[in-house]
């Protein structure tokens, strides 16, 4: 029964962290708000590869001068690369073509890379559709756990998903990075991920509370999580790599992807230890609340 | 102990043999080629034209692999991208708009693997290049369509059975009358009551005030729906007959949702020409034909459709035009012969009543109007010679047909050949005419270098991810980190094949869940040789893989089981390349708990099992 390191010790402090971030990420989202991609806000993007730099000034000038005074003009990954969003609400989508054959005729020649137009409706109904389905996710999660384990494992396993997902998009708020529908995508990944983890050490402590009865609540914790700390590690630093590899080499239009799944680990370890635990903590898992052998277990034991 | 029997080495394998099988068709490269159909959609490719594109590539000694005829085209491959886009120019420039010619990349899958089902990965279009459009239909315009029809046929039936309407008008998608007293008001009621029972379900909604003599008639739930389910379909074909003719070697139509249709063009990298013989309008004219005496200066003489040879003269003003046909159906009359029902919506029944009245007996013609390109050779500024492409409007007869009686908003054309030809014109008529008008509330447009970049920034993250992963399993975990590398490959090769198998699409987000996999995949072995760790300080080697495996089983289960649902949530609300995650992350979970349980286990047996060890270095 080694127990390593006392990670309940600094269950207070890492719950004021936790409560004061999640503070921050809540006020930060409801005063700046997400700066939301193309895919939410409805709008044209219009995205120009060059030969050689060109002046952003003197794009943004030629489209003004054209009538496009609400367009962002900036670099795209590179300075060769220009990406040019225009906020139109008004469902014209013929924008992308009509900018890309002013900036030809202007003399800024180069390759059409893409063109996006989203209109107002579908902006909004992708907006709908993504809380939706991000609320969905969680319920369902929450109705397996509970099913699975026990209520208060799934109290447990929401609220680090909850803590995990406000939080990055709290920094996504913080700092103004764009949230598209790929950021989306990886926030369901997260969730699934930081539940992988959560899943893996509570599995421990329900296992741990039927075997050693020995031990107080706070103990039997501190040892499940050293037990799982070697996989959580290791898990989490193999999902790094690959992470960082695409995060790297896997290019410009898959950056925010990347970056919030970066986020999703590092948070969703840190929630698995200490969101997870501190629930089942305050909420004084007991003995009797796993008592009850589950019914499914066998059946699984047995298999490869 | 740790043995697996005969018949679970046997299944292990044969799943592995068929993930072999199906992956394989990704290594095979593609052949550039080209395909040669009609511009005319109603005429297939035949053995005359392979001949001529066969008898032009040989004079100009342009190479290619082989020439054929496949599903009403002609394909033609070639070993190089610039051989194909030399005969493409060729053929082009000598057979300019008779022929559309698409530019393909045909995938060189050997026959015996085709005969077994397999094909690549079809690649989204932020991996191929193209455009996505998503057109929204107008519902309203065609359930007010459908109203006015509604309201002319009332006014007549109600009129022959002399009940005497006050006022009648559409409102707010609804049919208001009003009529002069308490009689009429009963049997109109009366009416609507027998009308309303349709084949589906109760077709309207009476709103009865009898104080006011009024009566509010709106469309159920069910009549909605079939207006609606009528009118996307109706743009479908029309929207598939006009996507032909952008030639386009495989385009996608498809309804999405209620009320929408999603157009996706792979290959195509001018979403503004697209865009034109997409949205174009009212390609069919009702004129009546030339007599005595029409003066010269107002008729227009026009090609038949089917027969280039004859003509006919026709008044220049156009009685009815495309957009005012509702319907357009194929029936036999009275003996037996073809005929085509053709429905017009209220005001195009009335102007043609008005310009039939006093005509019985002259004939009807129905116009095709196509917008088409003109391919020109001209000579530019730097003295090359260069393609030009010019829009023109062409107008065929495709129909000449005598006035017989009075026509409204529902006629029929007799004498129109055989049944295949009649149901030929049905087609022409239907296509030319939209049942609802549409908008484009989305598109996008990858070009095709950011495609191939995608496809190989991708490619190159795989590499990368994979590489460092395997590195550190085998350092971390010695001959198990090797069994577990082993099915980390194994478990791309299976996603490989299931998404090859299944025509699953891949996308950038597609191939970003495979990366994200790789690195989630070893999870489950990582969990399984920390258990055998620990196993291993109270029980021997055997006891400790065996029960490290069938421990961590539970605790593998559970913890896929939620990210599947994660991931089957996105497959829902997601769409293009959001959807390829969602796949590519289910597919990958699914395998990934097969190879790493099972597979690795299978090694480990080999490699460990019925033996007697004493230390197990883990």
């Amino acid at each position: 029964m080694d127990i390593r390191f006392q990670f309940m010790k600094y269950r207070r402090m890492a719950a004021i962290a936790s409560i004061a971030i999640f503070t921050i990420s809540v006020l930060s989202l409801g005063f700046r708000g997400l700066s939301l991609g193309l895919d939410f806000s409805g709008g044209t993007l219009v995205e120009v590869s060059y030969e050689t730099p060109v002046d952003l000034e003197s794009i943004r000038n030629t489209l003004i001068v054209n009538g496009y005074d609400d367009s962002q003009v900036v670099n795209f990954g590179s300075n060769l690369d220009v990406l040019i969003k225009v906020a139109d609400q008004n469902g014209n989508s013929s924008i992308g073509d009509n900018i890309f054959q002013i900036l030809e005729a202007e003399g800024f020649k180069g390759e059409l890379k893409r063109v996006e137009f989203v209109g107002p409706q579908v902006g909004a109904e992708l907006r709908d559709q993504g809380g939706l389905g991000m609320i969905v996710a969680l319920f369902m999660i929450l109705f397996y756990v509970a099913f699975r384990f026990q209520y208060k494992f799934a109290l447990g396993a929401v609220a680090a998903l909850g803590h995990d997902v406000v939080i990055i998009l709290g920094l996504f708020s913080i700092f103004a990075w764009d949230f598209d529908l790929t950021v989306l995508a990886a926030l369901l990944a997260v969730i699934g991920y930081s539940l992988n983890d959560t899943i893996v050490v509570s599995d421990r402590i329900r296992e741990n509370f039927r075997t050693e009865r020995s031990m107080d609540p706070e103990e039997m914790v501190d040892l499940s999580l050293n037990q799982t700390l070697g996989r959580t590690i290791v898990t989490s630093f193999t999902t790094l790599l690959v992470l960082f590899a695409l995060f790297i080499f896997g290019g410009e239009m898959i950056k925010g992807f990347s970056l919030a799944l970066i986020l999703g680990v590092l948070v969703g370890t840190y929630s698995s230890i200490y969101v997870v635990a501190n629930m089942l903590m305050s909420l004084t898992l007991t003995q009797e609340d796993l008592a009850i052998p589950e019914p499914e277990g066998a059946d699984f034991d047995e298999l490869p | 102990m740790n043995k697996f029997s005969l018949s679970q080495f046997i299944t292990i394998f044969v799943v592995l043999v068929l993930g072999f099988t199906y992956a394989l068709p990704n290594l095979y490269p593609t052949q550039p080629s080209i395909q040669v159909a009609y511009t005319d959609s109603g005429k297939s490719a035949d053995q005359i034209l392979l001949n001529q594109l066969e008898d032009t590539l040989k004079e100009t000694n342009s190479d290619f692999d082989s020439l054929f005829l496949r599903d009403n085209k002609i394909v033609i491959q070639f070993s190089t991208l610039d051989q194909q886009l030399n005969a493409k120019t060729i053929l082009q420039n000598k057979f300019l708009d008779k022929v559309i010619i698409a530019l393909n990349l045909e995938p060189t899958t050997p026959d015996w693997l085709k005969s077994l089902g397999g094909r690549p990965v079809k690649l989204g279009l932020d991996l191929s290049g193209g455009v996505h459009f998503l057109l929204e239909v107008d519902i309203d315009t065609a359930e007010q369509g459908r109203l006015e029809l509604l309201l002319d046929t009332y006014r007549k039936t109600f009129k022959e059975d002399r009940i005497k309407v006050a006022d009648s008008s559409i409102k707010d998608l609804a049919l208001h009358f009003e009529f002069k007293d308490r009689d009429s008001y009963n049997k109109a009621l009366k009416q609507y009551r027998t009308d309303s029972p349709g084949i589906t379900g109760i077709q309207y909604l009476i709103t009865e005030r009898p104080t006011a003599n009024k009566l509010v008639l709106e469309y159920s739930d069910i009549a909605l729906k079939e207006i609606r389910d009528y009118a996307v379909g109706q743009n479908l074909t029309t929207l598939r007959n006009r996507v032909n003719e952008l030639g386009v070697s495989e385009p996608v139509v498809q309804r999405q949702g209620s009320s929408r249709i999603v157009v996706e063009l792979p290959g195509v990298q001018d979403p503004t020409a697209a865009k034109k013989i997409i949205g174009k309008t009212a390609n069919l004219e009702f004129r009546l034909e030339a007599n005595s005496r029409t003066s010269p200066l107002r008729k227009e003489e026009f090609n038949f459709k089917n027969n280039e040879y004859a003509t006919a003269f026709l008044e220049r003003a156009v009685v009815v035009a495309g957009d005012r046909v509702t319907n357009a159906s194929t029936g036999f009359d009275e003996s037996g012969f073809s005929q085509v029902n053709i429905t017009l919506d209220m005001q195009g029944g009335r102007a043609l009543q008005k310009a039939t009245s006093g005509n019985i007996g002259r004939k009807l013609a129905v116009l095709f109007v196509e917008q088409k390109n003109k391919s020109e050779l001209i000579i530019d500024e730097n003295g090359k010679s260069v393609i030009q492409q010019t829009s023109y409007i062409e107008k065929n007869i495709i129909s000449l047909a005598t006035v017989q009686a009075v026509l409204g908003t529902s006629f029929r054309i007799t004498g129109v050949g055989n049944p295949q030809e009649a149901s030929e014109l049905a087609l022409f008529l239907r296509a030319g005419a939209l049942a609802a008008p549409m908008k484009f509330v989305e598109e996008r447009t990858v070009g095709p270098s950011l495609g191939k970049e995608n496809i190989e920034l991708g490619m190159k993250s795989i590499m990368i991810g994979f590489t460092l992963v395997v590195l550190f399993m085998a350092l971390y975990y010695r001959v198990f980190g090797l069994a577990a590398n082993i099915s980390l490959l194994l478990n791309l090769v299976l996603i490989t094949g299931i998404m090859s198998l299944l025509g699953a699409t891949l996308t950038l987000p597609g191939i970003a869940g495979i990366v994200l996999t790789v690195g989630m995949a070893v999870d489950a072995n990582v969990l399984i040789f920390s258990r055998i760790r620990e196993e291993l300080k109270e029980k021997d080697p055997q006891s400790a893989i065996h029960d490290g495996f069938s421990r961590a089983f539970v605790t593998i289960f559970d913890a896929n089981i939620t990210t599947l649902i994660a991931a089957l949530v996105l497959y829902i609300i997601g769409t293009g390349p959001i959807k390829g995650f969602a796949v590519t992350l289910s597919i990958g979970i699914i395998t990934s708990m097969f190879t790493a349980i099972v597979c690795t286990r299978a090694m480990v047996n080999i490699i460990y099992g019925n033996k007697n060890i004493k230390e197990l270095k883990i």
